[in-house]
C-alpha cells in the first residue's frame, strides 16, 4: 500500500471575516431581493413572473459567470450544441444525438404506480398556467422536452397530507426506437409530508423534465433511481422550488443505462428553505453518467447540503459531477456545503468533478465545498486490516460503506436493500479487486 | 484468573505469550528523504505484564506501535519482531491481528457507511476464524458497552464518524475487549481524555488484564494513566530507542524531573556518534 496522495480536498468555511473576499465577487446589476413567500424569487431563472413565451435573458445583465444561466422555453433560443459549450463539454454528444435530434412522439414510458391516500395523479394540457409558472429549461434538450412533452403529468399531494407510504412511480422503457418526451410536475401542498420514488428501468430513449413545487413548510423526499437496461439514453432536468420553511431531500441513484445526464436545479421561494441533495452513481465500462447541480440562493436564511459519491470501473467509464452553488446578495444567512467523492476502481476510467461556489454576500453562516477523486483510502484499509479483516474483505467494506453512506438517506429499507444488492453484484464483477493498487484518496 | 470453562481467547492458552523486539530499526520516507526514526529498539513483553513506554514528543513511540502493527508508511531496515517465536514482520497487517496483536490507535480512522456493529462482528469473525454465535455475541457486546459507559445507539453509528475523542478511545478499548488479543499496544490512549473517560477506559484495560494474561504495551507521554493502569515495567524512550528501564518508581521520577536529562544525554551521544562516523 503506497501512501501517495492523489486527491485534492479543499474546504472553505466562511464566517464574518469573508466580507472583503465576498465584496470582490459581487456581481454588478444583480440586485435580487427576496420575493413573496409563495413565488420563486425574481432573477432565479424562472418564468414565474414573466409572461408566457418571454425569455428570461431580458432580465438582469449576466455577470459572465457560469452561474448566471440563460433559460428559455424555446429550443431555438439555444444554439445547437457543438461540444465546446460549458454545459456540453463533458457530454459525448454523438451518443446524445438520439435525443437532441429526436422527433416528437406520443410514445410513453410504461407507468406502474402506487398512490397512497392524499395523492392525485392527473395531467394538464400544453399551455396550462401551471406549466408557464415552472422554472424554465436551461439547455436545448430540456427546452425540446418541455415543447414535445405536450402538457404534463401532475402529481398533487394535498395540503397538510402526511402520506402513510411512499408514492411509487415505476417508469419503464418499452424498448421503442422513438424518443419518449416527458414532463412531470410534483406539487406538494403546504405542510404536507411525502416521499416520491421515480424508479426508472427498462430500455428507452428518454428525455424527462420533472418539477417539484414545495408549498410552505412542506417536506418532500424525492428518490430518482436510474436502473436502466444497457442501451438506454436518459436526459433530464429536475427543478425544485422550495417554499418558505420547506424541506427538500433528493436522492439520485444512477446505476444503469449507456448515458444518463441529469441537471438538478434548486431555487427557494422564501426564507427558511432547506435542500439536501444526495447522489450515488456507479459507472461501468463505457457508461457515461453526468450529474449537474445548480443551487441558487437568492432568499435569506436558506440551507443547502450536497453530497454526491460515485465509483467507476472499466475502460471508458466516465462520470461528471458539476456542483454550482450561487449565493446572491440578498441571500444573507445562507448555509451551504457541497461534497463530491469519486472512487476509481480500475485504470481506464475517468471522473470529472467541478465544484463552483460563488458568493455575493459576506453575511452568511457558512459556505464550503470539497472534491476528491482517487483510489482506496489507505488509512481506512489499515484500520480495518489491523482488526484482522483481510484486505479483500476490507476493500469491500470500504466500497460498500462508501455507497451506503449516501443510500441510507433514502429512508426506505426495502429500496435501500435492493440498491445495495445491485451495487454489491456490480462490485462482485470486478476482477482481482485484491490486485488493485492502493492509494490514499 | 480465567476459568477453563470460559470461551477460548485468541491466545488459546493461559500460559501467556511473548512479544520480542530485537534491535528494531525503522525509517519513514524513501530514498534520500528516508529518515531513521527507530534506532535499535529492544523490548520483551510477556503475557500478563504491563510495560509503559514513556518519552517526549517525537521520540518515536508511535512509530514503534505502528511498525509492530504493520503500517505501510514505515520501512523496517533491521531487527526482528516475534510473537511466540513467529516472525511478525513477515506477516500482513491482518495476519498480525489474527496472530493476537492489537493496536489501540491514537487517532482512530473514520470509515463512512460501515456501522460499528457490522465492523465489530466482521473483525471478531476474522480473528476467531468463525462467526460468533449471534445470541452470545450481542450479549457480550452489550455488556462491554455498558461497562465502558457507551450508549447502545453507538452500535448503529458509522465507525468513528462524528465520534468525540472520548468515544473513539472507548470504541478502541471495546474492540480490545471483544477481540481478546495476546498483546495489546495502547498508543496514547490517554491523550485527550477527561478524568472520567480516562477512568472508564483504564477500567476496560484492567478487566482485560484480569480476564486473560494479555501483555500490554502502554505508550504515553504522561504519568496520569499509570495511576489507573499499574505498570510492571517502565521504559524511557528517547530518540528512537530505550534509554532507561525500571519499575513503577521510574514513572515517579519522570513525573518529578521530566525528560530533559535524557534528551540532553541523547543529543550528546548523537553528536559523539556523528563525530566518530
Amino acid at each position: 500500500m503506497s501512501a501517495q496522495n492523489t486527491g485534492t480536498d479543499d474546504q472553505t468555511t466562511l464566517t464574518t471575516d469573508t466580507a472583503a473576499l465576498a465584496g470582490e465577487l459581487f456581481a454588478p446589476g444583480v440586485g435580487a431581493q427576496a420575493g413573496p413567500p409563495t413565488t420563486p424569487a425574481p432573477g432565479t431563472g424562472t418564468a414565474g413572473d414573466t409572461p408566457p413565451g418571454a425569455h428570461s435573458h431580458g432580465g438582469p445583465a449576466p455577470t459572465g459567470s457560469p452561474a448566471e444561466r440563460f433559460t428559455s422555453t424555446d429550443p431555438d433560443a439555444f444554439p445547437r450544441p457543438t461540444g465546446r459549450e460549458e454545459e456540453w463539454r463533458f457530454t459525448p454528444l454523438r451518443r446524445l444525438r438520439t435525443l437532441l435530434d429526436g422527433a416528437p412522439s406520443t410514445t410513453r414510458l410504461q407507468w406502474d404506480t402506487d398512490l397512497p391516500e392524499g395523492v392525485e395523479l392527473t395531467s394538464v394540457p400544453a399551455g396550462d398556467p401551471l406549466l408557464q409558472g415552472l422554472p424554465e429549461p436551461v439547455d436545448r434538450l430540456a427546452a425540446l422536452t418541455r415543447r414535445y412533452s405536450d402538457g404534463a403529468d401532475v402529481l398533487r399531494i394535498a395540503k397538510e397530507a402526511v402520506l402513510d407510504r411512499p408514492v411509487s412511480l415505476r417508469l419503464s422503457g418499452t424498448g421503442s426506437e422513438d424518443v419518449v418526451w416527458g414532463q412531470l410536475v410534483v406539487e406538494v401542498g403546504q405542510f404536507a409530508q411525502a416521499t416520491v420514488v421515480l424508479d426508472h428501468a427498462g430500455l428507452a430513449r428518454y428525455s424527462g423534465g420533472v418539477a417539484f413545487l414545495l408549498g410552505d413548510g412542506a417536506q418532500l423526499t424525492v428518490v430518482s433511481v436510474q436502473e436502466w437496461a444497457p442501451g438506454t439514453v436518459h436526459g433530464g432536468q429536475y427543478d425544485a422550488v422550495v417554499g418558505r420553511d420547506a424541506t427538500l431531500k433528493q436522492v439520485v441513484v444512477t446505476l444503469g443505462g449507456d448515458l444518463v445526464r441529469l441537471v438538478s436545479n434548486v431555487q427557494y421561494a422564501g426564507p427558511g428553505g432547506q435542500a439536501d441533495l444526495y447522489g450515488v452513481y456507479f459507472a461501468d465500462e463505457s457508461q457515461h453518467q453526468e450529474h449537474r447541480l445548480w443551487v441558487d440562493h437568492a432568499t435569506p436564511h436558506c440551507r443547502s447540503y450536497v453530497v454526491y459519491k460515485g465509483a467507476l470501473q472499466g475502460e471508458k467509464a466516465h462520470t461528471v459531477w458539476i456542483g454550482d452553488v450561487r449565493i446572491r446578495p440578498a441571500a444573507i444567512g445562507t448555509d451551504t456545503y457541497e461534497l463530491n467523492r469519486n472512487l476509481v476502481l480500475t485504470d481506464g476510467a475517468r471522473a470529472d468533478s467541478v465544484p463552483n461556489l460563488e458568493i455575493e454576500t459576506g453575511e452568511i453562516v457558512g459556505a464550503g465545498h470539497a472534491s476528491a477523486t482517487g483510489r482506496f483510502d489507505d488509512e481506512q484499509l489499515f484500520y480495518l486490516c489491523s482488526r484482522g479483516i483481510d484486505a479483500e474483505t476490507a476493500r469491500r467494506l470500504v466500497v460498500r460503506g462508501f455507497f451506503a453512506d449516501v443510500v441510507q438517506h433514502i429512508g426506505i429499507p426495502a429500496l435501500q436493500d435492493r440498491l445495495m444488492a445491485t451495487i454489491e453484484a456490480r462490485l462482485g464483477a470486478l476482477p482481482d479487486l485484491e490486485e488493485q493498487p492502493v492509494e490514499v484518496v | 484468573m480465567t476459568s477453563p470453562t470460559t470461551a477460548p481467547t485468541a491466545s488459546g492458552t493461559d500460559a501467556g505469550s511473548v512479544l520480542e523486539i530485537r534491535d528494531l530499526h525503522v525509517t519513514v520516507g524513501e530514498g534520500d528523504d528516508a529518515k531513521e526514526i527507530l534506532r535499535g529498539v529492544d523490548l520483551t513483553v510477556r503475557g500478563g505484564e504491563t510495560h509503559a513506554i514513556m518519552g517526549p514528543n517525537g521520540s518515536g513511540k508511535s512509530t514503534l506501535a505502528y511498525s509492530i502493527a504493520g503500517h505501510p508508511k514505515y520501512t523496517i531496515t533491521g531487527g526482528t519482531v516475534t510473537l511466540d517465536g513467529e516472525d511478525v514482520l513477515a506477516m500482513t497487517v491482518d495476519e498480525r491481528a489474527r496472530a493476537g496483536l492489537f493496536l489501540a490507535m491514537q487517532y482512530p480512522v473514520e470509515v463512512p457507511g460501515v456501522s460499528v456493529s457490522n465492523f465489530l462482528r466482521t473483525a471478531a469473525t476474522a480473528v476467531t476464524g468463525q462467526a460468533p454465535k449471534l445470541r452470545t455475541w450481542v450479549k457480550d457486546v452489550r455488556t462491554e458497552m455498558e461497562a465502558l459507559e457507551m450508549d447502545s445507539a453507538f452500535a448503529e453509528r458509522n465507525v468513528n464518524e462524528g465520534f468525540s475523542g472520548g468515544e473513539k478511545k472507548r470504541h478502541e478499548i471495546l474492540q480490545m475487549r471483544l477481540l481478546k488479543p495476546k498483546v495489546a499496544i495502547l498508543d496514547e490512549t490517554d491523550s485527550g481524555l477527561d478524568v472520567d473517560a480516562l477512568r472508564v477506559v483504564s477500567e476496560g484495560v484492567n478487566r482485560a488484564k484480569a480476564d486473560s494474561p494479555v501483555g500490554v504495551l502502554l505508550i504515553t507521554h504522561y504519568t496520569r494513566i499509570l495511576r489507573y493502569i499499574k505498570p510492571d515495567f517502565v521504559h524511557v524512550f528517547v530518540a528512537g530507542r530505550v534509554v532507561e528501564e525500571g519499575g513503577p518508581e521510574l514513572a515517579e521520577k519522570l513525573e518529578n524531573e521530566g525528560y530533559a536529562a535524557y534528551v540532553k544525554d541523547s543529543n550528546e551521544q548523537a553528536k559523539l556518534e556523528a563525530s566518530q562516523g
